[in-house]
């Protein structure tokens, strides 16, 4: 059975999808600020989650974006393999959603075109960051993820040598952690992707992202590896805004596939406290 | 929940712009401020052309202006808020100008927002988002990361928490 979409619907969710992450924090995070604003030992890192609760809730409730960077636009599709896609091009669908999205829900334009020399604003924050799987069933899945330029500033990438083992990706982790400091906006959430080649290091890091935050790793290995990177990385000591405190990392999520024998990838990506991801299954 | 940050910001220090030697002086890293009075915003774009005026209802990263900052120091810039480290050259600028850096929560645009209460853009329009804007603000809550003295709460805020483990 094949089912007819029109890619019009697309467009709506992805428009629809854009406002609302950049508006409404979800539960998980709110959850996580309350039980580290509890717990965090800094005074002034006290203050700061106090403060970013309050901001979630007044941007709720004042229909406001959460923070002024609402990103680029970073869209995922799980497209059913049973869909047959009418009504135009599919990419153009993504990125006529981003442009109503921004444009309409008055979202900060942040995409620029020529970005090593003339840095022009494309004035409706296209293109898409899209990422399209093709997946069993009849569904589509949006889900759209605004990605501030702070925290992907802070994040990096590195091919490292096999013999350098577990714990030399632990170190690269929590070294670009350290690195990154107060830039990327902490807490912050470190999606880590493990093997694959270079580009799939790079995708895994920025899928993992979408992990709900306090979730455990189905697999217990990478649960172990996630607690072990997250206590190194909470000593660091950076705290909330990077003021000092024992809040640097709200969770660490790990995504891994088999690499070349010749070749260790780690990726790991950075995502500000302002973790913003709806979706909708279509 | 709504009421901890007006309940911890009872007692926090406020201060008004422009700022003065002698308030200057009085700042210490660590310090935590609400400012009230006038001040203007100004990112990547329009630091580039002002070098070739003088941040947001949210702080950007401000080691991208790290280029521009010293001179704009010397030229009499008095207090920079942002977000995010400075190098060396900006924190010798603050020293030798009395000048301090201070740091807005980065990503808590919609709760600043409610402290500004007027802006206008009043230069380079053109840029859009990195237009540089007057804003009139009211108990904007800042923590002061760099003094004159060479004080630095990201250095020392963090030397204070940190942990040995054993991996």
């Amino acid at each position: 059975m094949v089912r007819e979409v029109d890619v019009a619907r697309i467009t709506e969710a992805v428009a629809r999808l854009a406002v609302e992450a950049c508006t409404y924090l979800g539960d998980d995070m709110v959850a996580f600020f309350e039980k580290a604003a509890e717990r965090e030992e800094s005074e002034t890192g006290k203050d700061i989650l106090f403060q970013l609760l309050e901001n979630a809730r007044l941007a709720r409730t004042a229909n406001m974006p959460l923070c002024q960077d609402t990103g680029l636009a970073v869209v995922f599709l799980e497209v059913g393999q049973d869909v047959h896609l009418v009504g135009g091009d599919l990419e153009a669908a993504v990125n006529e959603g981003v442009r109503k999205g921004y444009t309409e829900g008055y979202l900060r334009k942040s995409a620029v075109a020529d970005p090593v020399d003339a840095r022009v604003n494309t004035g409706d924050n296209t293109p898409a960051m899209l990422h399209t799987r093709i997946v069993p069933g009849e569904k589509i899945r949006v889900i759209v993820a605004p990605k501030g330029g702070g925290a992907e500033n802070m994040s990096a990438l590195a091919m490292l040598k096999p013999a350098q083992g577990r714990q030399g990706a632990i170190d690269f982790i929590v070294d670009t952690v350290s690195k990154a400091g107060p830039n990327p906006c902490p807490p912050i959430i470190v999606g880590v992707g493990l093997g694959g080649t270079f580009e799939k290091a790079a995708y895994m890091a920025k899928h993992s992202l979408l992990r709900e935050v306090g979730s455990t790793n189905p697999d217990p290995r990478l649960a172990k590896l996630e607690d072990e990177i997250e206590r190194r990385c909470n000593a660091l000591g950076i705290g909330p805004a990077g003021l000092g405190g024992i809040t640097t990392v709200i969770d660490v999520f790990v995504e891994e596939m088999p690499a070349h024998i010749a070749s260790m990838p780690v990726a790991v990506n950075i995502q500000c406290h302002s973790a913003r991801h709806k979706e909708a299954v279509l | 929940m709504a009421g901890q940050v007006s309940d911890r910001e009872q007692a926090t220090r406020r201060i008004t712009t422009p700022l003065s030697d002698e308030v200057v002086e009085s700042l210490h890293a660590g310090d935590r401020l609400l400012i009230s009075g006038t001040i203007y915003t100004g990112r990547d774009a329009a630091h580039k052309r002002l070098i070739a005026l003088i941040d947001s209802a949210g702080p950007t990263t401000s080691g991208r202006m790290d280029a521009y900052s010293p001179k704009l120091l010397d030229l009499g810039l008095k207090g920079m808020i942002g977000k995010g480290s400075r190098n060396e050259a900006v924190k010798e600028a603050l020293k030798r100008n009395k000048a301090v850096y201070l740091g807005a929560t980065g990503g808590a645009g919609a709760l600043l927002s409610r402290r500004i209460v007027k802006a206008k853009v009043v230069a380079y329009d053109d840029l859009g988002p990195e237009a540089i804007r007057e804003l009139e603000v009211k108990d904007f809550p800042v923590v002061v990361i760099n003094d004159m003295y060479g004080g630095d709460l990201y250095v020392e805020g963090r030397k204070e928490y940190e942990r040995k483990v054993h991996s």
